[in-house]
């Protein structure tokens, strides 16, 4: 057995070991499961979000686009930036109104706002359609990961089912607080990886990241401008891209939930001050990205520049050492992403669709009970239909940003209406599909899902101020004996 | 909107103005600021500074609004 193997494999069990340990002493009802008890301090709200943030995109995505395209990858360093700059005027409130009326999942804040189960029932819907195909890329970018980081010792199929069985394990026990743990390791994992890499590369073949950059400036410039190698993704590109997924960010099913699990309001806002100092990572694996331009031209899959320079630069067990990360950075996300979707199908499909009287007890039962149909759903997808799934994942972000005016409307704008919400989402979804299905995106050479985003708000706005109001949430307030916090 | 709020706000817009609409201003190579480019280079000062929005706007909005006022949406 090599010692690559053997890091690897020890990393996934003993992380999968520290979320199954991190819910020995929690309660097992909705509140405790999906939301932490919204009993999680600065810290662990940190390693929560961040935790969302770092996927296998970050590792693999970002430097394979720096080493495709160039500088569209920028839109990365920013878009989570603007994401937190907005979570710090809107999770808190929603936090306030999660709090008061116990709200578990972003389907429970439209059906609380907006007074309608219906569209309770779709949101849930648009949101499980786009988990799905997010949480099948976790898995793809593991097993690519682990294959290539073991130099085949582990194939990419057993390396997914084991890893993903193991984290149905800790979800199934722990819920939320144990991909908050297990987040502290893929974490300190995370910016060892990426420092060593980071810093290592450019100077062992350049002498230094300044010097990397001049060699690059030296032999092709317009890599680092926009629109870099790819010309659909020029200046206007970038901005529609970063506003459309800036405001989408929060928006995903999973992220949108884990506010919930602040302890306060103040929590959030504070965590949302310290949030951008996480992107910085972020630049080291662009130049991890360019450098693999400078030093391996020509690599076929563009998103195993990372791996490929590690393998080329440094010995066998630390490119073991970086596929555990890779490995714990696909198994955080795709966590909270099953867990999420479970609590989604249980709560707002099963229990506001099919069987309004189902108690919370059978609720949480399912829940847990659909962690398993979930990651099998995943599973299936991503070893025996990998290619199903390919249409989903391109219009996931543009599905989920579409809620952002109903939610930020629905928070701020007392005139906001239910058929405001319903057309304008219904509105941006059809857009959304309909340009990129039929090979329009960019349109006119901004994003897509950013243009139906624009006709999705203006329809919300417009037919909202020709609709009645919704009854003021004051008036709501008194359903709840917690309304006081 | 409350007066702390609105200036809160005023903050949380300049991540946007510096990190959005000023790209087509800044998307160049020269002059090369710490080794980067400086397109990159004005990214990334504006990711780091933008937790100073932030912290001003918690600031602002803690002196102006007054803290009974905190639940009402």
């Amino acid at each position: 057995m090599n010692a690559a193997l053997l890091i690897i494999l020890g990393t996934i069990v003993f992380s999968a070991l520290v979320g199954i340990y991190a819910g020995r002493r929690v309660k097992k009802d909705l509140e405790n499961w999906t939301v932490g008890g919204r009993r999680f301090g600065i810290l662990l709200i940190w390693l929560l979000m961040a935790g969302e943030i770092y996927t296998t995109f970050t590792f693999l995505g970002a430097s394979g686009w720096a080493y495709a395209r160039g500088a569209p990858t920028y839109y990365i360093l920013i878009y989570g930036t603007l994401a937190y700059t907005l979570s710090f005027f809107i999770l808190p409130e929603l936090w306030k109104l999660g709090k008061r009326y116990g709200l578990h999942t972003q389907p429970d804040f439209f059906i609380k706002i907006y007074d309608s189960r219906l569209l309770g029932i779709l949101v849930a819907a648009v949101g499980i359609l786009s988990i799905l195909p997010y949480l099948q890329l976790q898995l793809a970018g593991l097993g690519m990961i682990v294959e290539v980081a073991s130099n085949g010792a582990i194939q990419a199929k057993p390396a997914v089912i084991i890893s993903f069985i193991l984290t149905c394990a800790f979800v199934y026990t722990s819920g939320i607080r144990g991909s908050a743990w297990v987040s502290v390791i893929k974490d300190i994992l995370m910016i060892v990886a990426v420092g060593v890499v980071g810093f290592g590369v450019p100077s062992r073949y350049f002498g230094g990241i300044g010097k990397m950059f001049r060699t690059l400036i030296a032999r092709s410039p317009a890599h680092l401008v926009f629109p870099g190698a790819a010309p659909t993704m020029d200046t206007l590109w970038v901005m529609s891209t970063v506003l459309l997924t800036g405001m989408g960010f929060y928006m995903w099913p999973h992220v949108f939930g884990s506010a919930f699990s602040a302890k306060s309001d103040k929590i959030i806002k504070r965590n949302a001050i310290i949030m951008p100092f996480y992107q910085i990572p972020v630049l080291l694996v662009f130049v991890v990205g360019f450098t693999a331009f400078l030093v391996l031209p020509g690599l076929k899959n563009g998103d195993l520049a990372f791996l490929e320079l590690v393998r080329e630069t440094y010995p066998p067990w630390f490119l073991g050492f970086i596929g555990a990360a890779g490995a714990v950075t696909a198994m955080v996300p795709a966590s909270i992403l099953v867990l999420f979707a479970s609590t989604l199908l249980a709560k707002n499909i099963y229990q506001a669709g099919i069987h309004p009287g189902a108690s919370e007890e059978a609720v949480m039962r399912l829940s847990r009970a659909m962690v398993f149909v979930i990651t099998a759903a995943a599973l299936v997808f991503a070893l025996v239909l990998p290619n199903a799934l390919v249409n989903l994942l391109l219009i996931g972000y543009d599905g989920v940003s579409q809620f952002f005016p109903g939610v930020v409307l629905g928070l701020f704008w007392k005139k906001v209406s239910r058929p405001g919400v319903i057309a304008g989402l219904l509105a941006g979804l059809a857009i959304a599909a309909g340009l990129v299905f039929s090979g329009h995106d960019p349109f006119l050479g901004l994003n897509a899902g950013f243009v139906a985003l624009a006709v999705n708000a203006a329809m919300t706005v417009g037919i909202s101020l020709v609709t009645r109001p919704l009854p003021s949430l004051k008036n709501l307030a008194g359903e709840c004996p917690c309304s006081k916090n | 909107m409350r007066k702390g709020t609105k200036l809160a706000a005023l903050c949380g817009a300049i991540p946007f103005l510096t990190l959005v609409f000023a790209l087509p201003f800044v998307n160049r190579i020269e002059p090369l600021i710490f080794g980067l480019p400086f397109v990159l280079f004005w990214i990334l000062l504006w990711v780091i500074l933008t937790p100073a929005c932030l912290f001003a706007a918690y600031k602002i909005e803690k002196k102006f609004n007054p803290p009974d006022d905190i639940n009402k949406p």
